[in-house]
C-alpha cells in the first residue's frame, strides 16, 4: 500500500467535489432531510405520549447521527468506484501503477471524510435544533464510530464486488446494500423487537451492538463493552471476508474482462 | 544482442467459448515503434490490454523489462503508459488537476514543470485551466496523451490514438510520437486502423486476423509478403478474405 498512491486518488476525489458543488448537496441534503424528520417526530413523541413514554426517544436523532456514518462509509468506497465507471476512467486507474490495496486504501480514506462532514453537521444542527447532544454517549462515541466506519467499508466493499460482477446494471446496489441490513440492524428498534429468526440476524451484524450500544448509554449511561467487543470481532471477519470477495471479483474481471466491458460502456 | 523491451509469447485469450487472442507471438526492441494491426475484433484492443494487465491471459506470457509481467505489474507499470481512444480522464476535473492527479499516482518528479511540458508537446497549454469535459475529441485525445507522457514512460501503448482527431491534428500527434521516440527513446506499441499513421510512425508491424498474428515485418515487407501495393489494400484484404495465405497459396498455384 502507497501513501502516495492514496493521497492521489483522494486528491481526485477532493477535485471532483469542489469542481462539483452540486454533490455536496447529496452529503448534507438527505441526512438533513432525515434529521429534520426523525427530528421533529422525536419532539411530538416527546409532548404527547406522556410521561409512561422513555425519555431517552431522543436515541432516533442518535440513530439517525450513527446510521449515517456507516452509510456514509459504505458510500465512500461503493460511490468512489462509480465515479471512475461514470467518467470512462476506470481503465487510466486499473492500467496504472494502483494495487487493489491502494484503491480500497483511498476509498476507506473518502468515506471516512465523508462520513466526518455528515456526521459533524447533524451533531452541530441535532443540537442547535433539538438539544441533543451526541457527546453525552461519552467515550462510547469513539468504538461506535469506529465500528461504523469499518462495517461501512466492509459493506462498500461487498456492494462494489457485486456491481463488478454483475456490471453497470448493478450500480443501485450501491445505495441499495445498506438498505437491505437497515431492518436487522436495530438502528430505530432495539433487537428484542424482531421475531426471534431475525434476532440471530441481527445479532451477526456489528452495527446491531452498536445501536443496541448507544441506547443503553442514553438510558442508563452505561457503556456495554463486551458487545462493542463483539461488534469489533464481527467487524474483523466482516472486512477480511469483504477483502477477499473484492479481490477474488478483481481477479474474475480480469479474467473475463469486465473492466474493459466497464470502460466501454 | 540487447533483449527486447516487451516480449509476447504464444498469448491467447478466450472469453468463454471465444478465442480472442489466439498464440500471439511479438518482441519489440528498445526504441522501436510497433503496428499492431488488423480489423475490429482482430484482437488487438485485447492483446494490448492484456500486457497492461488489465486483462488475464489464458494461456502464454508477457515480459516487460526482461520482468514476467504479472508478478511484477505495478512496478513495471510505473514505466508504462497508455492511451486509449476508449478512455477519458474524468470530466468534471480542470486539464491541470486530471495531470497532477495522473503524475502523482506515477510519481512523477517536478511535476509543475512536466505537466507545462507535455501540454506544450501537445500544444494545448492554453487549455490547462479548461474544464475537461469541455473539451473537443481531438482536444481530449491529446489530453489523454498528455496524461500518457507524463512519466517518460520507456514503453508507451497507444491504442488507436489518432481516431477522432482531424487531418491536421493526427499529423501533429504522429509527430510527437516520433519525436518522442527519436528524443526520449520510448518504446511504442501502437493499434490504428489509419494506415498513413502505420506508414509514418512505424518501424514494424504486426497484422492480426481473428486473434492470430498473420504477418511480422517492416511495411515493405509486409507489402512484398500480400502482394499488394499499399497497407490499406493489405488491410482490406485481410478483412475481407479471411484467409490471406489460402488465398496467396491459391495465387500461386494458379500462376
Amino acid at each position: 500500500m502507497s501513501f502516495y498512491t492514496i493521497k492521489a486518488l483522494v486528491l481526485r476525489y477532493l477535485y471532483l467535489y469542489t469542481r462539483t458543488p452540486v454533490r455536496i448537496v447529496e452529503l448534507i441534503f438527505w441526512p438533513l432531510v432525515h434529521l429534520l424528520v426523525w427530528g421533529y417526530l422525536t419532539r411530538f413523541l416527546q409532548q404527547n405520549v406522556g410521561d409512561d413514554f422513555p425519555h431517552e426517544i431522543t436515541f432516533l436523532i442518535g440513530a439517525v447521527i450513527l446510521w449515517d456514518i456507516l452509510f456514509r462509509a459504505q458510500q465512500g468506497v461503493a460511490i468512489f468506484f462509480l465515479e471512475d465507471v461514470w467518467s470512462r476512467n476506470l481503465l487510466n486507474i486499473f492500467a496504472a501503477p494502483v494495487t487493489n490495496a491502494d484503491y480500497l486504501g483511498s476509498t476507506y480514506a473518502v468515506g471516512m471524510m465523508r462520513a466526518g462532514v455528515t456526521s459533524v453537521m447533524l451533531a452541530g444542527l441535532s443540537a442547535l435544533l433539538y438539544s441533543f447532544n451526541v457527546f453525552q454517549l461519552s467515550w462510547a462515541l469513539i468504538p461506535f464510530v469506529f465500528n461504523l466506519l469499518i462495517f461501512g467499508w466492509a459493506l462498500g466493499m461487498i456492494s462494489t464486488a457485486l456491481i463488478v460482477r454483475w456490471g453497470p446494471a448493478a450500480e443501485t446496489l450501491a445505495w441499495a446494500v445498506p438498505f437491505f441490513i437497515q431492518p436487522f440492524a436495530a438502528v430505530y428498534y432495539p433487537v428484542d423487537y424482531l421475531p426471534t429468526a431475525l434476532q440471530w440476524v441481527a445479532k451477526l451484524l456489528p452495527c446491531s451492538y452498536v445501536f443496541e450500544g448507544m441506547r443503553d448509554v442514553l438510558k442508563d449511561g452505561v457503556v456495554n463493552w463486551g458487545e462493542l467487543g463483539i461488534a469489533t470481532g464481527l467487524n474483523v471477519v466482516y472486512l477480511a471476508a469483504a477483502g477477499v470477495l473484492f479481490v477474488r471479483v478483481m481477479n474474475t474481471a480480469r479474467e473475463k474482462g469486465l473492466l474493459t466491458k466497464f470502460a466501454s460502456q | 544482442m540487447e533483449p527486447p523491451l516487451l516480449q509476447v509469447r504464444d498469448l491467447t485469450k478466450k472469453f468463454g467459448n471465444v478465442t480472442s487472442v489466439n498464440g500471439v507471438s511479438f518482441d519489440i526492441g528498445d526504441g522501436e515503434i510497433l503496428g499492431l494491426l488488423g480489423a475490429n475484433g482482430a484482437g488487438k484492443t485485447t492483446a494490448i490490454n492484456m500486457v497492461l494487465g488489465i486483462v488475464t491471459p489464458t494461456g502464454g506470457h508477457i515480459e516487460v523489462f526482461g520482468k514476467e509481467l504479472m508478478a511484477n505489474r505495478i512496478e513495471v507499470l510505473r514505466s508504462m503508459n497508455f492511451c486509449s481512444t476508449y478512455t477519458q480522464l474524468p470530466g468534471n476535473l480542470r486539464v491541470w488537476q486530471n495531470l497532477k492527479v495522473f503524475g502523482q499516482i506515477y510519481r512523477v518528479p517536478n511535476l509543475k514543470a512536466r505537466i507545462d511540458e507535455v501540454l506544450e508537446m501537445l500544444e494545448i497549454s492554453h487549455l490547462k485551466e479548461r474544464v475537461s469535459g469541455e473539451l473537443s475529441a481531438g482536444e481530449g485525445t491529446r489530453l489523454n496523451l498528455c496524461k500518457a507522457l507524463l512519466n517518460r514512460p520507456r514503453l508507451l501503448l497507444l491504442d488507436e490514438p489518432t481516431a477522432s482527431l482531424d487531418p491536421d491534428i493526427a499529423d501533429k500527434v504522429r509527430k510527437v510520437v516520433k519525436r518522442i521516440r527519436d528524443e526520449e527513446g520510448t518504446t511504442i506499441l501502437y493499434t490504428s486502423h489509419n494506415m498513413r499513421d502505420v506508414e509514418e510512425v512505424c518501424d514494424r508491424v504486426v497484422f492480426m486476423h481473428k486473434g492470430k498474428v498473420l504477418f511480422t515485418g517492416t511495411s515493405e515487407e509486409t507489402l512484398h509478403h500480400f502482394e499488394e501495393e499499399s497497407l490499406e489494400d493489405v488491410f482490406i484484404r485481410v478483412a475481407r478474405s479471411g484467409d490471406i495465405e489460402s488465398n496467396r497459396e491459391r495465387k500461386e498455384g494458379g500462376s
